[in-house]
């Protein structure tokens, strides 16, 4: 655990007021606030520090135990059983894990404190934050992953939110980074207020090879020059099976096909798929036998 | 009173703001108020939002003016943050093939 220097996170001296102190957490926070950066996560760290040293700065009793102890943070229950410090046990109600291994965390994270500002002032609530906790309850986002075969069939999975299971019904055709709404299961609310939602990022990942862009998919299929040239059948995979394809004769490298409806789920609108789309890559022949190169070269003089 | 609104009077004293402030940011249709015989409420739902304007004025000082500003940008940043997913989902169709191009 690292001390903290919460003099140089706010950049004032040592010896400024409290209205300095003030003026520089203001000018700190308009710049990193959580509300004037939303979901830059890199802010809402910085914003926290800045947080943190003024809810140590702003508070005489607090500044003096820092001033006095700061550096010796270690010595600092002995300062607190001497003084008025409450030492309630900080209870962290932001951080979330299911059984997934998915990561919960609050929106705000205002009262993430830093091990050592926990160390020294145990888990006294922060003062700034009484205005948010009146009424309703705080919101809390979490990130959860799924890869493209998940993504492509409506099922049900269960998260663990703050000790509880809550089951939740991810509809088919779900894009990568799509958020969405659990009206309800945020922190309760007080004072008869409604409780906060809980807000789900979908990161999706993509172990296939199909290249997924909105509802229609892109892939490559591999013929032989002999069905390029000549025509023919090939089977190719979609998400929904495998579909027996013609080719035509003469067909060229690179050629594109549309398979209509084979593409990924319509998200909300049930039955309804965007398309696939098939790139034939012709693969040229290697390692001829003598015969073949002949048979080519033979080939070859038919076209001058 | 119906489930989902709370009174702006008892919103004031839960969140210990002004009742003139809300009053301004209804005037300056940053907030939507609802009335019911001569009682202003405010939805649930646009709680979130208000908290929001409530913690840029009182925690940031920062004014009404400031606020409208800082609504319609972060409008455009909510929208331009959706462009950029989007974007994003985009260039994965063609970030693997740029790889293979290479070769």
């Amino acid at each position: 655990m690292e001390y903290v220097d919460y003099y140089k996170v706010l950049g004032v001296d040592k010896n400024v007021s409290a209205s300095d102190i003030k003026n520089a957490y203001r000018k700190l926070a308009r710049k990193h606030h959580p509300d004037l950066n939303p979901n830059d996560k890199e802010a809402n760290k910085k914003f926290q520090q800045i947080n943190e040293a003024n809810e140590v700065l702003s508070d005489p009793e607090k500044r003096k135990k820092y001033d006095q102890y700061g550096k010796d943070w270690k010595h600092a229950e002995e300062f607190a059983r001497r003084g008025s410090f409450g030492e309630r046990q900080r209870q962290s109600q932001r951080q979330y894990s299911n059984q997934g291994g998915q990561t919960f965390s609050g929106g705000f994270g205002e009262d993430d404190f830093s091990d050592f500002f926990a160390s020294m002032f145990g888990g006294q609530e922060s003062r700034g934050r009484s205005r948010q906790t009146k009424f309703r309850g705080q919101d809390y986002n979490a990130e959860l992953k799924l890869d493209l075969i998940d993504a492509y069939k409506t099922h049900q999975q269960t998260i663990t939110v703050n000790g509880k299971n809550v089951r939740i019904t991810i509809p088919a055709g779900i894009e990568n980074g799509q958020q969405i709404r659990l009206k309800g299961y945020g922190a309760p609310g007080v004072n008869g207020g409604p409780n906060g939602d809980l807000y789900i990022t979908f990161s999706i990942t993509n172990n296939t090879n199909f290249k997924r862009m909105g509802n229609d998919l892109y892939t490559t299929v591999e013929i032989d020059l002999y069905t390029a040239v000549l025509g023919g059948e090939v089977t190719v995979d979609t998400l929904s099976g495998k579909v027996k394809l013609k080719v035509k004769p003469e067909t060229q490298n690179e050629t594109k096909i549309r398979l209509k409806g084979k593409g990924f789920p319509v998200y909300k609108k049930e039955g309804e798929f965007g398309d696939m789309f098939i790139t034939f890559s012709v693969k040229i022949p290697t390692n001829l036998t003598e015969k073949q190169k002949e048979l080519f070269k033979e080939l070859a003089k038919t076209t001058s | 009173m119906p489930e989902h609104l709370i009174s702006t009077d008892d919103f004031c004293s839960h969140y210990k703001v002004e009742y003139s402030f809300i009053n301004s940011l209804q005037q300056h249709g940053l907030i939507e108020i609802t009335s019911i015989d001569q009682h202003s409420f405010i939805d649930h739902d646009h709680l979130k939002n208000i908290e929001k304007l409530v913690r840029l004025h009182y925690d940031l000082d920062i004014n009404l003016e400031g606020i409208e500003a800082i609504t319609y940008l972060l409008n455009r940043v909510k929208n331009m943050q959706a462009e950029i997913i989007a974007l994003k989902n985009r260039l994965r169709l063609y970030e693997d093939k740029q790889v293979s191009d290479t070769f």
